[in-house]
């Protein structure tokens, strides 16, 4: 990556599409401003009016419940404009109806997207066709990235375990379609854990994943050893029918997290999952509803690092402006 | 048809073994002599003063889509033959993929009185190798050769089984047509469009396995050793592949291969991220099959290079880059990218040259791509020197899809000649005097 399109020409982030080229005082003040939004969380009045009058259009080309919900209240907490739209795509849409959708959109004056999309660089893609006043900031696009995903579980753990230097952290299940996977294991690296380990078949793991920084593990068992954070993914039923894995059943015996198996790593280990859940095919129901699961603190955490980061965004946009 | 005397460049033809200073004339639509002195009896009518440049015979480029007929909005023959003959290529052989696809001869005429009305006279059609390009029922391969059709191929469509290859093979082995394909196992391939390895996995974007090519190109050799039908690989990208040809060459099939341009210079490392420009079929693979390539160029593993010239429209560009349509727009590149790679040290600059005419000239069995005296008068003159920019001003391909846009380029033809007749010059047509042709023979 030669320039970096997220930032603009005070290295202030003005899109955010990716982790990948962005540093880690950036994430990390991404975190702490997120800190200062969730202690709001609790107040009588939760809004504040950084975004007054600005409009933000959460575009989703695919269906979402978590994040666009979590969008929305992140944006109407920072008293923004919101609109919805819900686009469902089909396989003939063509780039063109992308492009017009944001010239359209961009002719009613709005002042930032939210976007999800089915394909790897829409993301981008919209980044480098909008007016230069419009921020974008990447809800989900392809298996490329999810980085207010990955922001809001580096949140979490950051909370559950400040010193992130020391570490291990098991991502487990299907990393090769996992746009989640490939933020959280961007944003864990440049924040510098001690170890990604991903744990999975072959069959659910790219070429060359080392090549992202992390160790690998086609064993559950022996993957949880020393493990501090445990992050499993969800198992998508297409999986099956495509010849990557045999069967629920059997995914479920040797990558599924149970309580037994969540012994083998150490005593306080956390438990994470993106969502949404499929009880007993990757996690056990004890599990996620479990002492050591986080799970439900993560989408409480994806409104405070939603508000800092369209907050952050709009701000650098402003100044450009 | 005017008589033309090139002088004062230094001329390469490879074929020939020839790389001096020297006079090309020509008459007749014809070479008539290579040599150090105008003829006696030459009286050219137009004078051609290639001095501090290379004089070789015009580009042989096996695999090009001119987008006519059917596609006009990306491209035109007017269009890209004038971009043919900016950037020094004088015979293009065109995949079969037009709409209509080059399955009858009646589409092979339609193709030719294109050609005609452009004054563009060396287009090649490659005759579709199945039906509608379906990869089920064979082409009326016979009647497409007598139409003109110099190979057959099934461009980038699947074709339905191995049985139905084979008969291909068989049939086309009868009336002695080779057979241009290229590999790509459909199912591997899964959509993909990067090389998988570490690009493809850090953004995301689905990959094509390097075996997607090799398992495709292997069952192909063997259904040539059962047919004894010629194959050419087109557009290999993968050091695997290459050795699968090496071995085949010493087994004496009858093979040769391709490479495109483009492939030869640039990597999956080198794809800005998500930049459509750089979406290509076969993927960009990784330094070590670029390296094999390179190899296989310099060693006449591979014989040709090819500019795999598929010129879009912008709004095939426009989006994300899984749904972008796949090429690059490259006749115009294609020399100077030549002569970065002699530059590199990659190959000599004849053997460059080698790989643009005499070689893909012996491949379709055409007498082309050489200046001996007698064969039709196909010649470029480029300075290897002259530096330019790709941009609106210098581009006449209406495809302005190249991951090339906005760079510096070095070489740059000054004329092209195609069957004797001037078909592209930079500078105004030179009248020949007495003095100008006394100076020339005074200095050779």
């Amino acid at each position: 990556m030669t320039t970096n399109v997220q930032l603009n020409a005070e290295g202030k982030l003005k899109h955010f599409l990716t982790i990948d080229g962005l540093s880690r005082a950036l994430l990390t003040e991404i975190l702490d401003t997120a800190e200062s939004f969730a202690a709001m969380a609790g107040n009588q009045v939760k809004k504040v009016p950084l975004l007054r009058g600005k409009t933000i259009v959460n575009l989703f080309f695919e269906n979402s419940t978590r994040t666009r919900t979590t969008f929305e209240l992140a944006a109407k907490r920072l008293s923004a404009d919101v609109l919805n739209m819900n686009i469902a795509t089909s396989s003939t849409s063509k780039g063109e109806s992308l492009l017009d959708t944001i010239r359209n959109l961009e002719a009613m004056h709005v002042d930032m997207f939210v976007v999800r999309h089915a394909l790897s660089g829409a993301a981008h893609f919209m980044a480098q066709n909008t007016a230069p006043h419009i921020s974008v900031i990447n809800a989900g696009d392809g298996q490329h990235a999810h980085p207010t995903q990955a922001m809001l579980d580096m949140f979490t753990i950051r909370q559950k375990k400040p010193d992130l230097s020391r570490l291990r952290v098991a991502i487990i299940g299907d990393i090769l379609h996992s746009r989640v996977a490939r933020s959280q294991i961007l944003a864990l690296n440049t924040l510098g854990v001690a170890e990604v380990r991903v744990i999975a078949p072959r069959t659910l793991l790219p070429a060359k994943v080392e090549t992202l920084g992390v160790t690998v593990c086609h064993d559950l068992q022996a993957g949880l050893q020393d493990i501090d954070v445990i992050i499993t993914l969800r198992l998508q039923k297409e999986r099956m029918t495509s010849a990557l894995l045999p069967s629920e059943n059997e995914y479920y015996k040797c990558f599924g997290l149970t309580q037994s198996k969540l012994k083998l790593a150490k005593p306080d280990a956390i438990v994470m999952h993106p969502g949404p859940i499929n009880r007993g095919v990757e996690i056990d129901s004890s599990v996620a509803d479990g002492p050591q699961s986080v799970i439900l603190q993560q989408v409480s955490n994806g409104i405070a690092v939603r508000m800092a980061v369209l907050s952050m965004a709009m701000q650098s946009t402003g100044e450009t402006r | 048809m005017s008589k033309i005397l090139i002088q004062g460049g230094q001329i390469i033809d490879p074929a020939n073994q020839i790389d001096r200073l020297g006079v090309v004339a020509i008459a007749e639509g014809k070479v008539i002599a290579v040599t150090d002195k105008i003829p006696s009896n030459f009286t050219p009518d137009q004078i051609i003063d290639a001095k501090g440049q290379i004089v070789c015979p015009g580009f042989i480029d096996l695999s090009t889509r001119l987008r006519e007929p059917g596609q006009s909005r990306k491209a035109t023959f007017n269009s890209e033959v004038t971009a043919a003959a900016s950037a020094g290529i004088t015979t293009m052989c065109l995949q079969p993929d037009t709409q209509p696809v080059i399955d009858t001869p009646a589409v092979v005429e339609l193709i030719k009185g294109l050609a005609e009305q452009c004054a563009y006279t060396n287009i090649y059609p490659i005759a579709a190798l199945t039906q509608k390009l379906a990869g089920q029922e064979l082409s009326a391969m016979l009647g497409l050769k007598q139409a003109g059709c110099i190979a057959v191929s099934n461009a980038n469509q699947p074709i339905q089984n191995l049985l139905v290859l084979r008969r291909a093979m068989e049939y086309a082995a009868s009336h002695d047509l080779l057979l241009m394909f290229r590999p790509q196992d459909l199912s591997l391939s899964n959509q993909g469009c990067v090389h998988e390895g570490a690009v493809s996995t850090r953004y995301g974007l689905p990959g094509i396995p390097e075996a997607a090519e090799t398992i495709a190109l292997a069952q192909c050799l063997e259904l040539a050793e059962l047919t004894g039908c010629r194959i050419h690989f087109s557009q290999i990208s993968g050091w695997r592949s290459i050795i699968k040809i090496q071995q085949a060459k010493k087994y004496g099939l009858k093979v040769s291969a391709d490479v495109a341009i483009h492939q030869l210079l640039l990597t999956e490392d080198d794809i800005e991220p998500f930049n459509s420009a750089y979406h290509v079929i076969p993927p960009f693979r990784s330094s070590r099959d670029r390296q094999a390539l390179r190899e296989a160029i310099a060693n006449n593993i591979i014989e040709a290079i090819c500019s795999d010239h598929q010129p879009h429209d912008i709004d095939a560009k426009l989006g994300a880059f899984p749904e972008t349509e796949p090429g690059i727009s490259a006749l115009e590149t294609l020399l100077p990218l030549m002569l970065k790679l002699v530059e590199k040290g990659v190959f000599s600059l004849s053997q460059g040259i080698a790989a643009l005419t005499q070689r893909p000239a012996a491949i379709i069995r055409q007498p082309k791509g050489s200046l001996s005296v007698g064969t039709s008068a196909d010649i470029c003159v480029f300075d290897p020197h002259a530096v330019w920019q790709v941009n609106e001003q210098h581009w006449r391909s209406q495809g302005k899809n190249t991951p090339y846009w906005d760079q510096t380029m070095t070489g740059k033809v000054s004329h092209t000649i195609q069957n004797g007749s001037l078909i592209f010059s930079t500078t105004h047509s030179v009248r020949p005097n007495r003095r100008l042709l006394e100076r020339s023979t005074n200095r050779t």
